[in-house]
């Protein structure tokens, strides 16, 4: 009890740490909020409660991490390179030339993922770095093309407008299964990418800020940008966003609802991923961290709506500041329960509300 | 009771009665077994017969373990010192305080689970659908966190029970009787309660809640007693889950939201929603699955985990209950009428109902 208020206390005293507080919280908060945008997408457009959300977010972080230690590219460069990698794994091209090219070449492409792995053995042997890394590159793309869509064919594209529960406990199994994969693959350590950039210091050193972070954010902003420019002017968002208003209706126009599916989870899947190359840049990743980011997701969205861009990101941002108050005023332990709480007073608040609408009618 | 039935019932009881004894290397994981027959079962009397799919029963299971062992401890020593002196320090239980220590804990962590489910159901059953599932997830989640920070029951560190006086075997059956006699108790009341009026009120709850309000069913109160008694159950089990495990923390084993918070519901879908025998079925197969790829697929457990939860909800949602009853519904006594287009009633369309 001293602590809290000692802890409260010093926010009053000193209203810079305020500052600093909700710094902090915003950058975190602006990662939040994309991953739950992402979500709001799939389960506005699909009606997939996606709990996987936080393994795409990790995902797209090892894929940033190995590509930066093993091929040697820029940190900076692992957004756009998670984005893709992450866009194929979540089926962007389920339904394209490319798929179907793939599917009625599986044999030969067997062959030279086959190929290409002994290629990746043989050369990691004898210790030839290139070579590895070739074999290992060809491994990874070919077996991406065969199963181009594979989580998208067998799980999600079935659990499309289904029972609400069903989507839920099916992205729980692939979170499981993703988040031991990713631990066999990279090993349980956490790891992070170290950018080597200063920091910045305002108001006498009480406030700073690691310019990584500041990029992290910006990227993040910019991101988020590009997809409502994107959901509001071209074809495909146009399509999107029809499908989300009525899926039934959107077919009858002539709109391929299959294929706005496959791009609507691609593309969440897409931004997961580049949230996740962002966060290896500014924080750590490890295999099981993924969960945290799914709570925080749906916390995000079950406050802010479906559909409600401009509520999604500030909620995100909203819930970043208030676990980062939370943490300073109860101590360090207590974020994850903060987040949580948040969750369950939404909740309980939004059914007061539906109550008092209810109470009309008796 | 056909001749046969009583039987059946009989052989069963008999095989429960000599399984420790004929199987004494399993014996750990034969309690086990029984636990997750018994969570499965109390997950499915909300889930299965009322359609409410709660993702936070676990947190009576964590709630029943902590009560459990905080009443065991309080008896005799205080509480804040025990738990400080985390296993450490001079504490002895002589048998007499083990025992009363386990049956009045066990109990206690039943009825304090029970009485936890009013006050959180209250505010709960409200939700509907994926935000009730999301509302109790938090709910377990946040439960967890605020133990693991509360230092009077050991924080994270958890708290260590004095281990079973005696011989080792000797205390693995006294856990393997004590979840055997809850779990059958268990049975005999589901099995009594879903023939009665109770039982048709939640089912009609299930298929349609508005409905059933208008033809008079205070839903809230069915709810919210359905869901306390669950609780109880799992609040028993839980209480015994201590005194099996004898040290235990808050995040991995006692509010253990993603392993078997998840596991009791995979169970239900496995053996069939809704079915007084699927999640007793549907618990023993999922446990095999489980010991066997943890004995065999070391590393690769968790993905065939995962697996295995993905195929069930996805390819095989009205489990083997629901699959019987749609291809043999002569075994349930449905009579299939071959002039109506309409398939037989089963399970699955009556859960559909539910969404």
């Amino acid at each position: 009890m001293d602590q809290i208020a000692s802890n409260i206390g010093l926010l009053i005293d000193y209203p810079v740490v305020n500052l600093k507080i909700i710094i902090d919280g915003v950058m975190i908060g602006a990662l939040f909020a994309l991953a739950a945008y992402g979500l709001a997408l799939v389960w506005g457009v699909m009606n997939v409660k996606n709990l996987a959300q936080g393994d795409f977010v990790i995902g797209g972080g090892y894929v940033s991490w190995w590509l930066v230690k093993n091929v040697g590219l820029h940190p900076l460069l692992g957004v756009p390179a998670a984005f893709v990698v992450m866009a194929l794994l979540g089926g962007a091209l389920h339904g394209t030339p490319v798929h179907q090219w793939a599917r009625s070449q599986k044999k030969p492409m067997i062959i030279v993922s086959l190929v290409t792995g002994f290629v990746f053995i043989v050369a990691t042997y004898l210790g030839d770095s290139a070579g590895s890394i070739a074999g290992y590159a060809g491994m990874v793309l070919t077996i991406l093309l065969i199963i181009n869509g594979g989580i998208y064919n067998l799980v999600i594209s079935r659990v499309i407008e289904r029972d609400l529960f069903t989507s839920l406990l099916a992205t729980f199994g692939l979170a499981i299964m993703g988040a031991q994969i990713m631990n066999l693959l990279f090993g349980s350590d956490t790891q992070s990418l170290d950018l080597g950039y200063d920091t910045l210091y305002f108001a006498d050193g009480l406030i700073d800020i690691p310019i990584a972070k500041l990029i992290g954010v910006i990227m993040a902003a910019a991101l988020a940008t590009v997809v409502i420019i994107f959901m509001k002017r071209s074809r495909m968002g146009q399509a999107i966003r029809a499908t989300a208003q009525d899926a039934r209706a959107a077919r009858v126009l002539g709109i391929d609802t299959e294929k706005v599916y496959a791009f609507t989870f691609s593309l969440n899947a897409a931004i997961c991923g580049a949230a996740g190359a962002i966060i290896v840049m500014v924080w750590v990743i490890q295999p099981f961290y993924g969960i945290t980011y799914s709570v925080r997701a749906f916390v995000i969205v079950t406050a802010a709506g479906l559909g409600n861009l401009p509520g999604v990101i500030a909620a995100g941002l909203g819930i970043g500041a208030a676990e980062q108050y939370g943490s300073h005023v109860f101590g360090i332990g207590y974020q994850q329960a903060i987040a949580v709480m948040l969750l369950l007073a939404v909740l309980v608040f939004r059914l007061m509300q539906q109550k008092r609408n209810r109470q009309v009618l008796q | 009771m056909s001749v046969q039935k009583t039987g059946l019932y009989a052989a069963l009881l008999i095989f429960i009665v000599a399984s420790p004894f004929v199987f004494p290397t399993f014996g750990v994981q034969l309690g086990t077994l029984w636990l997750m027959i018994i969570v499965a079962m109390t997950w499915d009397m909300t889930g299965g017969q009322m359609g409410y799919n709660s993702l936070g029963n676990i947190f009576f299971y964590g709630t029943g373990m902590y009560v459990a062992a905080l009443i065991s401890i309080a008896l005799v020593y205080d509480v804040g010192e025990y738990t400080g002196a985390s296993g450490g320090g001079r504490y002895d239980f002589t048998d007499a305080q083990y025992f009363t220590g386990f049956v009045l804990g066990t109990i206690g962590a039943g009825i304090f689970c029970a009485l936890s489910a009013f006050v959180i159901g209250y505010v709960t059953f409200g939700l509907r659908g994926p935000y009730f599932a999301i509302g109790t997830l938090g709910v377990a989640i946040a439960a967890g966190e605020l133990v693991s920070n509360w230092d009077w029951v050991g924080g994270g560190q958890g708290i260590t029970l004095p281990v079973y006086p005696g011989d080792l075997d000797e205390g693995k059956i006294f856990i393997y009787f004590a979840y055997a006699i809850t779990g059958v108790l268990l049975f005999i009341f589901l099995n009594w309660l879903y023939k009665t009026r109770f039982g048709a009120a939640i089912n009609a709850i299930r298929d349609d809640e508005e409905k059933a309000e208008a033809m008079g069913v205070h839903t809230m109160r069915y709810k919210l007693v359905t869901w306390a008694m669950s609780a109880f159950f799992i609040g028993v089990a839980g209480g015994i889950s201590a005194f099996q495990l004898i040290s235990f923390e808050p995040l991995e084993s006692a509010y253990q939201t993603i392993n078997l918070g998840i596991f009791m519901v995979v169970c239900v879908l496995l053996g069939g929603k809704g079915t007084l025998w699927g999640p007793i079925i549907g618990a023993i197969l999922f446990q095999i699955f489980k010991e066997v790829t943890w004995n065999y697929f070391l590393g690769w457990q968790w993905v065939a985990l995962g697996a295995l939860i993905v195929v069930t909800v996805v390819y095989f949602q009205d489990g083997l209950m629901g699959w019987l009853r749609t291809t043999r519904p002569e075994w349930f006594g449905l009579t299939v009428d071959e002039r109506d287009d309409d398939a037989p009633q089963t399970a699955a369309a009556a859960g559909e109902g539910a969404k």
